[in-house]
């Protein structure tokens, strides 16, 4: 059986619709997983031992263990405890708590470098404790991580296709479905991966503009 | 928690496990020959090499691992190539850290000081022994501790081929998760035998830097 491409283009619709819900999982997770690592990196620096034991401990679980593994727990997990959520929604949950994780360890190490002046200046200018964090530290932390935090967020599109295992109808899973009605997974499978690609060099381009951004802020 | 359960399944889980490590072995060689060839494509003199080095880096990270590993297994038979799930796997998990290991150690051996490329080359060594003598042992010194980064994600990469049927352990617990109705038991055996492994590697690492250190 030979290759054949021209089987793409009938179910380029299919393909699309597929990309954007890509695209849809892969902003809502990162926006998850962005304010998620702030929180999360606040509370292993300055919570009280009790409240950090456990985020520490499902930080480790959750660095130590394959995405795909998690889904499942989150997804089959969450049913088995009465919580019946849409595909989707625990996709995201799932792909959003991952690299939650992944950017709070970042996120630590750019509060950790960032001046302890700035701290003790804002405190003697009577700021309380949360307000220095919120609004001196963390400002100036999340502005140093940009470029790692980028990084997580091209693999995190990657990382996307694997919620198709529990249904989400994204771009992997469609595809999917044009190869059960065609028998044809090489070709279907490759334009995927070009959608793949096209999008990753789309989500480059923002993160290069962004990054350029913050340096002419500084 | 239901701990009996876990007790009586724990041999399969080990099984499991058994493939996970063969999965990261072999497709963790096959990493290092890609990431090698790759590194010296990237580096050599002839354009050519460099397109086919800076392409194969590209497409392999700009794509998911997962649809490699589908391309391979359903995609191959199309193009004449009939694996079974096991060997897909690995061919395509080495394939794709390939590119990963590639840019590791590219960068290990392009921050290698160039004076010490100029001396050599002053010296009377040819390209290649300098490379060999001067270069390549101060770089792999450099690479030790990235190429670790790299296996580890490769070890939890190895999930992925649970998509195509490989019975490793996430495949595993999936399985019963599906017959027991116990994700939380599942996912906590599976992940600590992740974290066994990776925990090990780790230390296999730690070893290496040490040996490799300057004294």
């Amino acid at each position: 059986m030979g290759l054949d491409f021209s089987v793409v283009p009938p179910f380029a619709g299919a393909l699309f619709t597929g990309a954007l819900w890509t695209i849809a999982i892969t902003v809502s997770a990162a926006i998850l997983s962005f304010f998620g690592g702030i929180v999360f990196a606040v509370i292993a620096l300055y919570a009280p031992r009790i409240i950090r034991l456990p985020f520490r401990l499902f930080a480790w679980l959750f660095m130590g263990t394959p995405l795909l593994l998690q889904l499942f727990l989150i997804y089959f997990g969450l049913i088995q405890i009465g919580i019946d959520l849409p595909a989707f929604v625990a996709g995201v949950i799932g792909l959003g708590l991952h690299y939650t994780v992944y950017n709070s360890d970042i996120i630590q190490s750019g509060i950790l470098a960032v001046d302890k002046g700035q701290y003790e200046g804002a405190r003697t200018l009577g700021l309380s404790r949360m307000q220095t964090l919120r609004k001196i530290i963390v400002p100036q932390a999340v502005r140093s991580v940009i470029p790692p935090i980028g990084n997580n967020m091209i693999a995190l599109l990657k990382d996307s296709a694997l919620v198709s295992v529990i249904g989400v109808a994204e771009l992997t899973l469609s595809s999917q479905m044009a190869i059960s009605r065609t028998f044809r997974p090489f070709e279907f499978y490759v334009a995927a991966a070009a959608c793949y690609y096209v999008i990753n060099l789309g989500l480059e381009a923002g993160l290069r503009r962004i990054e350029r951004r913050i340096q002419l802020a500084r | 928690m239901d701990t009996d359960l876990m007790i009586r399944i724990f041999p399969f889980f080990l099984k499991a496990a058994w493939v996970t490590i063969q999965l990261s072995l072999l497709s963790g060689a096959m990493g290092l020959m890609c990431g090698a060839l790759g590194a010296a494509a990237r580096l050599s003199r002839s354009p050519a090499l460099r397109f086919i080095g800076a392409t194969y880096v590209s497409v392999i990270r700009g794509t998911p691992a997962l649809i490699q590993v589908f391309i391979l297994y359903f995609g191959g038979p199309q193009v004449g190539i009939q694996l079974e799930a096991f060997e897909a796997g690995v061919l395509a998990l080495g394939f794709n850290i390939g590119a990963y290991m590639t840019e590791t150690m590219r960068g290990a051996i392009i921050s290698v000081d160039r004076g010490q490329n100029e001396a050599a080359r002053t010296l009377g060594l040819s390209r290649f022994e300098t490379f060999r003598s001067v270069t390549l042992p101060q770089a792999l010194r450099l690479m030790i501790r990235p190429l670790g980064v790299n296996i580890n994600a490769l070890i939890k990469g190895t999930a992925l081929v649970a998509a195509i049927s490989v019975v490793e352990l996430t495949y595993t617990a999936q399985r019963y998760i599906g017959s027991t109705y116990k994700p939380f038991e599942m996912f906590l055996l599976a992940g600590l035998l992740y974290m066994a492994i990776i925990y090990v590697t780790g230390l296999g690492v730690n070893w290496l830097d040490r040996r490799a250190a300057l004294k």
